[in-house]
């Protein structure tokens, strides 16, 4: 009942053009960010950081990538780790290969040559639509996966492409401990969060859901196709980019192709169709859902398993999460293909009039 | 009719022929357009009234023929050429943007007019809040004009046809075009939609001085509204002129009533 938009009219356009054009919204946000900064540092323990939050920030930046493709734009990918490894590699070439070179600079040169990459695969996308396009960007996997592995000049001659940094300076800042690499992803994701709501609330959004909702009208009223899809891909391959260098760089450390490979690609997809397409924070979601269920099924199933007086051994534990992931992605498209997110604005409809339904 | 003057030609059709295959959906049409006016196109189906249009504004290209607009050739534009020309259109059945809200889908129809690069709209720096800004108050004339005030924020999906129908003009209003084509306004609407949507297109003509070209099959409103009409069978034009002489041209008559088929 304190959910309550009683009274705030909006007086000037741009006040209604806010992000968050409720107020209570805005602090919540505001709290939860200011929180992730300042509050979980001192609290969570390492193993926390590592396992979890982590893992969930540099994948909630990906799935953002994903989304804007997909959940925005309409055209779906089975390469969006390819774009990640592209960054990764991308990345680390920069750093070994230009003297001098910031690590922030190589993480976002990373991103752009990703983009570049992505417009290239993203061509096809003018003529295909649907699950072809699907396979011309499977193509893109395959290609890259293949291209880490064998050109050596890629992984300055490392030995099955594995390859790996030293812990990365940002402005005199060692990023070293896992707190530290807590608050950078942070704080890339945070800033990168802004700039897709930005992108998608003004005309470049509007574009590519126009493309995805109707894609003969949008070119009537002066969409180009070309452009909008190819921007859609590009500025999607960039987040992947930028989120293949950090897992690479910031999560893994040292890395090899495998860490990209297809079951990546699948993965972000299914935290978009779950955490909500076409929605910014679905993609958090998404990430939180599938980063937390594996480690909260190697808790739990044990316990349950105990009082039966079963056994659960970890390869059945790792089944039954494919299972479940599996029963979700069907039910989510089936019931609910806007995915959490979806679930979410409906509660939070039904809680404006809570507890006094008139 | 009110103030508005009938002007010079502003689109004229030249021989259009198009065909699809062995099909002759058009075959050596002509006729203009002048400024100001309100020009029905009306035939029986499958006379190829859609395919005139959809040849009009770019989504097919005609085999033989000229189009001019404003003394400019735009016989091979593609659809967003001819929204650059200043054509807009709506679709016999919508086209909306379904995921979108409908003061979104409106703005989509300003994208022309929006120059914010991407940097700007990422890190939404003056230019691009700016930008929005302006084209928001413009859309909300376009919304105040059209009464669909109390749905600016509710997903398209989710209107009643006839309000759906009211988007997607006011859509093609917000490019300001030049011409309007609108494929059958009125399909499907009960009589007091039809009323609503007829004082709409009227009040367009008359307040913006927009140009309107429209495919109709309620004789009853062509007959009302237009100034002149296009009549078409079978992919061939038999009749041109007011309601009037349109009315009294036998083949038209015969075309109807399918009196000589």
């Amino acid at each position: 009942m304190f959910y309550r938009e009683n009274g705030q009219f909006k007086t000037s356009y741009k006040s209604d053009q806010q992000i968050f054009p409720i107020p209570q919204d805005r602090w919540a946000i505001l709290a939860i960010i200011a929180i992730a900064f300042f509050v979980i540092p001192l609290m969570v323990d390492e193993y926390l950081f590592r396992a979890i939050l982590i893992p969930f920030l540099i994948l909630s930046l990906a799935a953002l990538g994903v989304n804007i493709l997909v959940g925005y734009c309409g055209q779906i990918t089975l390469g969006a780790g390819a774009f990640m490894a592209v960054g990764a590699y991308a990345a680390y070439n920069f750093l070994i290969r230009v003297s001098g070179m910031p690590a922030l600079g190589a993480i976002l040169l990373g991103g752009f040559t990703a983009a570049a990459v992505g417009i290239v695969f993203g061509i096809p996308s003018l003529r295909v639509r649907g699950l072809y396009l699907a396979v011309a960007t499977l193509a893109a996997q395959f290609f890259w996966d293949w291209a880490f592995l064998r050109v050596k000049w890629f992984t300055n001659d490392a030995s099955s492409g594995s390859v790996s940094v030293a812990d990365i300076d940002v402005f005199g800042w060692i990023v070293n401990t896992p707190t530290d690499k807590y608050l950078f992803c942070l704080g890339i994701l945070v800033i990168f969060s802004l700039m897709a709501k930005n992108l998608v609330r003004g005309n470049m959004g509007r574009q590519w859901m126009a493309i995805r909702d109707m894609d003969v009208a949008a070119t009537v009223i002066g969409i180009r196709p070309l452009y909008a899809k190819l921007t859609a891909f590009a500025v999607s391959s960039f987040y992947l980019g930028v989120a293949g260098a950090l897992w690479g760089m910031i999560n893994l450390g040292s890395w090899e192709p495998a860490a990209f490979s297809i079951d990546r690609s699948f993965q972000l997809l299914f935290m978009v169709i779950i955490g909500g397409m076409g929605a910014i924070a679905g993609s958090f979601f998404g990430a939180a859902f599938i980063v937390i269920l594996p480690i909260f099924l190697n808790q739990i199933l044990p316990v349950i398993g105990g009082l039966f007086g079963l056994e659960v051994s970890i390869a059945l534990v790792s089944h039954v999460e494919i299972m479940i992931f599996g029963a979700l992605i069907v039910f989510f498209l089936i019931v609910e293909p806007h995915g959490i997110a979806r679930l979410w604005s409906t509660g939070r409809e039904k809680l404006r009039l809570w507890p006094f339904p008139h | 009719m009110s103030g508005r003057k009938i002007g010079e030609v502003i689109l004229d059709l030249k021989n259009i022929s198009l065909s699809f295959g062995g099909v002759k959906a058009l075959q050596d049409i002509s006729f203009d357009v002048r400024e100001h006016e309100i020009r029905a196109i009306i035939g029986p189906n499958g006379a190829g009234k859609s395919s005139m249009l959809n040849v009009i504004n770019g989504v097919y290209r005609p085999q033989e023929g000229d189009i001019i607009l404003r003394g400019v050739h735009h016989a091979n534009m593609d659809s967003y050429g001819a929204a650059k020309a200043g054509l807009a259109r709506t679709f016999q059945n919508i086209a909306l943007f379904k995921g979108m809200s409908v003061l979104d889908n409106i703005m989509t129809g300003r994208n022309l007019k929006m120059k914010a690069n991407m940097l700007q709209q990422a890190f939404w720096l003056g230019p691009a809040q700016r930008e929005e800004l302006e084209h928001r108050a413009k859309v909300e004339e376009i919304i105040d004009f059209l009464e669909i005030q109390h749905i600016r924020k509710t997903p398209v999906g989710r209107l009643p046809y006839g309000l759906q129908k009211r988007v997607d003009l006011a859509r093609a209003l917000a490019m300001e075009p030049q011409v309007l084509l609108l494929d059958e306004p009125m399909a499907g609407m009960n009589v007091e939609e039809k009323q609503d949507m007829c004082r709409f297109i009227l009040d367009v003509n008359d307040q913006f001085g927009t140009t309107v070209v429209l495919i109709e099959h309620d004789m009853g409103v062509v007959m009302d509204i237009s100034d002149r009409v296009v009549v078409l069978d079978y992919g061939k034009k038999i009749g041109d002129g007011t309601p009037d002489e349109v009315r009294a041209n036998p083949d038209v008559i015969s075309a109807y009533l399918g009196a000589s088929h």
